[in-house]
């Protein structure tokens, strides 16, 4: 059996540091060893890709449920405070 | 705003109750602006508070540990075993192609539904997280701020959220270009 050298991730590892990866925590060797394997993975790709549509879909249920009138009221309160 | 009040309380009526008792609050001067964060963050934090208030003896407050499921976010099946010769840990059954692009036109009603219904059915945690990140755009810091999390804590519930609502959209988006 062939040992894979430590910078490479299986694809089963890589799905769950999506998340770190997105928002920039991984350690930089980490990040990069995510980036060489996406690079090679479309099936990883993808999934990243709809890690991101799926955030991007989320942010459009974003709906301004602050009525007008209160909006109106509260901008004022600012103004005058 | 609502939505975030609705992940502490029992009916969509009593989120709106938290949401007007919350504007109350602001335009009586109850609750003072006093700089320390972003507006959103405060008004966040004035809503959380009513809502907790309001929401006692509807649910309980529940640590993080006891709420957080773990293993994988990716069905373990999907993935060629350890054991493989080929190729182990790497994808068997691979994310599926969404068929249409969802980001090209605005969310149609029943992908905003079935969005919806995913969000509806994460534990509580994961849901405040994803509602507040993803939905309301409230930055990694504020909230782990807003909801008492360690980065860490925020980081993975925001990670086993998204995993499922990716999930579910997958389900959506290939199961309706297979008919």
């Amino acid at each position: 059996m062939t040992i894979a050298p430590p910078a490479d991730i299986a694809c089963r590892d890589l799905v769950e540091m999506v998340t770190d990866y997105l928002e920039g925590t991984l350690p930089p060797a980490r990040a990069a060893a995510v980036q060489a394997h996406l690079a090679e993975c479309e099936d990883c790709t993808a999934y990243v890709e709809q890690m991101r549509r799926t955030i991007g879909l989320a942010a459009q249920l974003c709906d301004d449920d602050l009525p007008d009138e209160l909006r109106a009221r509260l901008l004022d309160a600012y103004r005058t405070t | 705003m609502l939505r975030v009040a609705r992940t502490y309380v029992a009916s969509d009526e009593a989120a709106q109750d938290v949401v007007q008792d919350t504007w109350v609050a602001v335009m009586r001067g109850l609750e003072r602006f006093e700089g320390r964060c972003s507006v959103k963050t405060w008004l966040y934090r004035i809503l959380i508070n009513r809502a907790k208030s309001s929401g006692v003896g509807e649910r309980r407050v529940v640590p993080v540990s006891a709420v957080t499921d773990d293993g994988p976010t990716v069905a373990p099946e999907r993935f060629r075993a350890d054991s493989a010769t080929r190729r182990p840990r790497h994808w068997l059954d691979p994310p599926r192609p969404w068929q249409r692009d969802p980001q090209a036109q605005m969310i149609g009603a029943e992908l905003v539904e079935r969005l919806h219904a995913a969000i509806g059915t994460l534990p509580d945690l994961q849901r405040r997280v994803v509602v507040l990140r993803d939905v309301e755009g409230v930055s990694a810091a504020e909230t782990a701020e807003l909801l008492g999390l360690t980065a860490g804590n925020q980081r993975m519930l925001l990670h086993r959220g998204r995993a499922k609502l990716r999930q579910s959209l997958e389900d959506y988006l290939s199961e309706e270009a297979a008919r």
